[in-house]
């Protein structure tokens, strides 16, 4: 069968879409093989967002937790501030290539959203972006930005009015205009091929993460943290990795306000093995199988599932999966813009807290995947501060 | 023979054609659910659907998405609808197909979906994101427990798919009469005569044919190519309008418009 991590992943999706998924596996798998393709988008990488991003030594840091060394992967210093971009152009590339001439997507941070509409301009293609209610108001900046890039942002108003429903309604749109819409998804998430095809693109981060490393300090890491939403930005740093088992990976999900279901994003601390969004994997639901209510100081850490290589990952121990809490994310927020001068996306910062948390020596080598920066978060937090 | 392949086979000898109304099971209420689906098998139902409510339901348009919202409140969990398939086949025959999204089932399990389905009364299975890839112990399980097996087949799916699909189906395929989620339309699909043809070219299987059937010219259109025509936005938007007014008799008005549907002459 294709498309599976273990018993993961997969493909579950209403039938009209099954045709146009295997278009869009095709033409991957026939991009993969094309150096032409694999140039352009290299070159893109390169000259139009700025890769590769620095790894770059936080000393302040590492004096103030008095043990390991830290090192920060510089992907918010991407073009549009978030690794997403590096997924936008790969597919973007793919879109144009299937003659696509309209692109929707979805949006829970805006990161994508933005990364998309970017893409969406460069290559002259229209945009339609998906984005709840309650992640609008929270990530203004962000939906700002689409519309001056040339995007429309689509409001969605039912359920939680996060990312998981601006998934239900570009899945709605896909399979209502499939015949003329390419769906660019942002995340390691949906049905087969998405998973693999965003964690290809993705997984730059990780090769850059081995060769600068190795350039700095002649080994290899000891430990890696990202945070986990739907998994891009993880994935794309542990891919390269996983084989090398000496390593620790961590993923840290979103604790939000506490364990009890609904307050948090934390899928495998708190979630069971399911169906959403066209994919088998780990999600937080109820004992009758209804998807429930997720909640995260950080937009894009705000969803009640997982992409399916993680949950793989996750059974075979390969990565261990942790979750900090909003304070203590908030917390890490205030410390790397202090100590260092950077200020993080609050999903980054998810997993700036949990490396201080862990129990390190001094020796030791730890690469923390900076995904985005905290720009777009500025005014939320600035709200949270003032304790509205 | 399940009861929708001895409906399917009668309807055949006698030269009809299957009415098969949609509910959403719960909207506005389990009990309201029981009486209606009394009522429309009285206008004429030769099969129902009976709607599971799921979370997120990617495939359903706004109207069916407010329903599953209103079943979702008044707590209808899939043990209720179970339990309400068995208050149906108290008093009823008419084949029951349960309709749902695949994780509510999953997360019942699958050996005990089917023990429970078909000690309910229930006779059929559809799954509407489980595709043929992912289908196997599905297919296996509710077969073996004696349940048909219903799937989806779209005008966007292959001709090699189409095949594999009426492969998988029993009882009969459930053809979606164009791209789209669900809602009521006010044309069919132009090239919905062509897909029926094709599909109709590869099995012997009955065809009905749901997504946007809402008018009784439309029922009559499915009908001149296929054996069923599914009719389950209009029904629950009807359902929608009439709970408004608590001096509307709901049940009586839902069953006088699926009459309507299936016959507009009033014969």
């Amino acid at each position: 069968m294709k498309g599976h991590y273990g018993n993961y992943g997969g493909q579950f999706v209403p039938e009209t879409l099954m045709h146009p998924l295997e278009e869009l596996e095709a033409a991957y798998m026939d991009a993969q093989r094309d150096p032409n393709f694999q140039l352009e988008f290299d070159q893109l990488l390169r000259n139009y967002s700025g890769r590769p991003t620095p790894l770059y030594f936080a000393e302040r840091l590492t004096a103030r937790w008095g043990g390991a060394k830290i090192y920060l992967k510089r992907e918010d210093l991407n073009h549009t501030g978030a690794h997403k971009i590096n997924n936008c152009l790969g597919q973007g590339l793919l879109a144009r290539r299937m003659r696509k001439k309209r692109i929707i997507a979805e949006t829970g941070a805006g990161q994508h959203g933005v990364a998309t509409a970017t893409v969406c301009a460069l290559l002259g293609l229209e945009c339609d972006v998906y984005m709840g209610d309650e992640d609008i108001r929270r990530q203004e900046l962000n939906v700002f930005r689409m519309k001056l890039l040339g995007a429309r942002v689509i409001p969605v108003s039912a359920g939680s009015k996060t990312l998981k429903d601006a998934i239900n309604e570009s899945m709605r749109d896909w399979v209502t205009n499939v015949r003329t819409t390419y769906y660019m998804l942002g995340s390691v998430l949906g049905p087969h091929p998405y998973p693999l095809m965003v964690r290809d693109f993705q997984s730059v981060i990780g090769r850059e993460v081995r060769a600068q490393i190795l350039e700095r300090e002649g080994c290899l890491p000891d430990v890696l943290v990202a945070c986990v939403g739907g998994g891009s930005n993880a994935i794309g740093l542990f891919y390269d990795f996983v084989e090398d088992k000496q390593i620790q990976m961590i993923g840290v999900e979103a604790g939000g306000r506490g364990p009890n279901l609904g307050d948090h994003a934390a899928r495998f601390a708190g979630g069971r093995p399911g169906v959403l969004h066209g994919t088998f994997s780990y999600i937080l639901q109820d004992a009758d199988g209804q998807v429930v209510p997720t909640h995260s100081v950080s937009a894009g850490l705000d969803y009640p599932a997982v992409g399916p290589e993680h949950a793989r990952l996750h059974d075979t121990g390969r990565v261990i999966y942790t979750s900090v809490n909003d304070r203590e994310a908030l917390n890490a927020f205030h410390e790397l813009s202090r100590l260092e001068g950077i200020i993080p996306a609050l999903e980054s910062a998810h997993a700036v807290a949990h490396a201080k948390k862990l129990t390190l020596r001094s020796p030791q080598l730890v690469v923390i995947n900076l995904s985005g920066r905290g720009d777009k978060d500025v005014t939320e937090v600035m709200r949270l501060m003032s304790g509205e | 023979m399940t009861r929708i392949e001895k409906r399917f086979a009668q309807l055949k000898s006698d030269g009809g054609k299957a009415f098969i109304p949609y509910v959403t099971a719960g909207d506005p209420s389990l009990e309201i659910t029981l009486e209606l689906v009394l009522a429309l098998e009285k206008a004429g139902a030769d099969l129902i659907e009976l709607g599971v409510p799921f979370s997120d339901p990617i495939a359903d348009g706004p109207v069916i998405q407010r329903a599953t919202d209103r079943a979702l409140r008044n707590g209808v969990t899939l043990q209720k609808v179970l339990k309400l398939g068995e208050n149906i086949r108290k008093k009823s025959e008419i084949p029951l197909i349960l309709f749902s999204y695949f994780n509510p089932l999953l997360n019942h399990g699958l050996e005990r979906l089917a023990k429970d389905a078909v000690s309910m009364g229930f006779d059929g299975v559809l799954a509407s994101d489980l595709t043929l890839e992912e289908s196997g112990p599905f297919v296996r399980t509710m077969r073996g427990a004696g349940l048909n097996t219903i799937f989806l087949v779209a005008p966007t799916s292959s001709e090699e798919r189409m095949k594999r699909i009426a492969e998988a189906s029993t009882g009969f395929l459930y053809a979606v009469s164009r791209t789209g989620v669900t809602g009521e339309r006010q044309e069919l699909a132009a090239d919905l005569k062509e897909f029926l043809r094709t599909l109709r070219s590869y099995t012997k299987m009955p065809i009905a044919v749901g997504l946007g059937i809402s008018r009784p010219e439309h029922v009559q259109a499915v009908w001149q190519e296929a054996d069923g025509a599914i009719v389950g936005s209009a029904i629950v938007k009807e359902i929608e309008e009439d709970m408004r007014d608590p001096d509307v008799d709901l049940v009586g008005m839902v069953s006088a418009f699926a009459r309507w549907l299936k016959d507009p002459s009033g014969k």
